[in-house]
């Protein structure tokens, strides 16, 4: 779980940062989006970067599903008779308790964000338009509800990596004691600053500041 | 106090076992909760009844035989507190409590509130020791230990095996124990020749128990009566990783 969500938490990184080139104007946004499929040329075929993370990223998803699947499947195990009483938290809060389902939701929430702005499936503008034509498209005023529920979903990534964040550090044994409380704290900043990154994208389209 | 009591009553292993209700009257606000179930079973004995069975020993929190999940948390709401020390006046009166036994396949119910924690023991079989004849006791300044590592074995050195950890995970993990053992006595000169072989065995023998796997919830600390730190279990997987190298 520690490792590949790690690397999955790295690609998000790199990839809220990619999409605030979207506030540099429709140029800057689509010479991003070709020099990832460029990079390396001609020294390297065309779209190797983006093969590679793409390969990477498909197999840190799947073996992140696999240990949560086999971690489910022990605990289910572990408790065949369920308390009569509705369990309360006495810990780290409700959102501990949301990772399982939470997870389902962000990786439904992948599906739909891939056919909407990777194949433009579902995107009003398809396939053929450019990167930046396809995103605000894919968030206009009157498609409010694809922004509610990217926003909805972000969040739900939010709450994912609050926990996820320290919790890899905890299970790689590289922290103790007061650290351990630093990198809770952390955990909890950096999510809400990388999820607010995210948001300003399908939130400025939608309100019209990006058009 | 008067008290609406839902206990879990199963007569034996085999038997699928059913929540019971039973009212108790007077009871102080000063009687311990096992004092209280004490006065439940004297009168269940008068009438005839079975009593309700349970596990207690030393009753002043330091074996760590009581054990019970009132009201959905291990020993309670009271923090840092067995059930033997947690007392009546943090109930108001008339409320309904409910009494559940640790909930784990690898601790099943003997009868009633009662599990077999014989788990816990094998895990300590498996390498929860130090295999030098220690004799006597040294010197107290004959082996120097850093403060900081005394401290910190001390510490996870205060658990006292009572299993709410296991009770309180939502995977049914018994992490907490099992690596407040493991940082105990790695952290000591007497324990370190052992250390690497100790957490693989110790790792090894609680997955294979049946134990669920942690996913860092921290419930686990939360109910813990002697309040042992999450950092324990750091500890752990980082000689875990240190050792399987």
């Amino acid at each position: 779980m520690a490792v590949t969500g790690a690397m999955l938490v790295l690609f998000l990184i790199g990839h809220m940062i990619g999409n605030a080139k979207l506030f540099l104007g429709k140029e800057s946004f689509n010479a991003y989006a070709e020099w990832l499929r460029t990079v390396g040329e001609p020294a390297l075929p065309a779209r190797t970067l983006l093969t590679l993370t793409e390969i990477v990223l498909a197999a840190a998803v799947i073996l992140h599903m696999w240990a949560a699947v086999t971690l489910a499947r022990r605990a289910a195990k572990a408790r065949p008779v369920k308390y009569a009483t509705k369990k309360k938290s006495q810990a780290n809060g409700y959102v501990v308790h949301t990772m399982r389902y939470g997870g389902v939701i962000v990786v439904l929430f992948v599906v739909w964000h891939l056919l909407d702005l990777t194949f433009g499936v579902v995107n009003p503008e398809g396939f053929a338009a450019t990167p930046y034509d396809r995103v605000v498209a894919g968030f206009q005023p009157s498609r409010w509800w694809v922004t509610a529920f990217y926003v909805a979903a972000l969040v739900m990534v939010g709450l994912h990596l609050r926990h996820g964040l320290w919790s890899a550090f905890q299970t790689l044994g590289l922290v103790g004691g007061r650290n351990r409380r630093l990198l809770n704290a952390g955990a909890a900043v950096f999510s809400a600053l990388l999820i607010l990154g995210f948001l300003a994208v399908p939130i400025a389209v939608t309100i019209g500041a990006v058009k | 106090m008067n008290l609406t009591l839902k206990v879990w009553r199963q007569n034996g292993p085999a038997d699928s076992g059913r929540m019971v209700t039973y009212q108790v009257t007077d009871v102080s606000p000063d009687m311990s909760f096992l004092e209280m179930l004490d006065v439940l079973n004297e009168r269940l004995i008068l009438e005839g009844d079975d009593p309700v069975a349970f596990d207690h020993d030393c009753r002043e929190g330091i074996c760590g035989m009581c054990g019970m999940v009132i009201n959905g948390v291990a020993h309670g709401e009271q923090k840092a507190t067995t059930t033997c020390q947690l007392h009546m006046r943090h109930f108001e009166d008339g409320a309904t409590v409910t009494i559940e036994p640790w909930r784990a396949a690898p601790f099943p119910v003997v009868k009633d509130l009662v599990v077999d924690r014989g788990a816990f023991d094998r895990i300590i079989q498996a390498g929860g020791f130090i295999s030098v004849p220690a004799g006597s006791a040294p010197d107290a300044h004959s082996v120097p230990v850093k403060k900081d590592d005394a401290d910190a074995a001390f510490d996870a050195a205060t658990c006292i095996g009572c299993g709410a950890c296991v009770a309180a995970c939502p995977n049914g993990s018994a992490s907490l124990f099992t690596a407040a053992k493991i940082t105990h006595l790695g952290l000591l000169p007497q324990g370190g020749p052992e250390r690497d072989s100790r957490v693989v065995s110790m790792v090894e023998q609680m997955d294979a128990e049946g134990f669920g796997g942690c996913t860092n919830t921290g419930e686990c600390t939360a109910v813990c009566p002697k309040g042992i730190s999450l950092d324990v279990i750091a500890q752990m997987n980082r000689d875990y990783l240190k050792a399987a190298k």
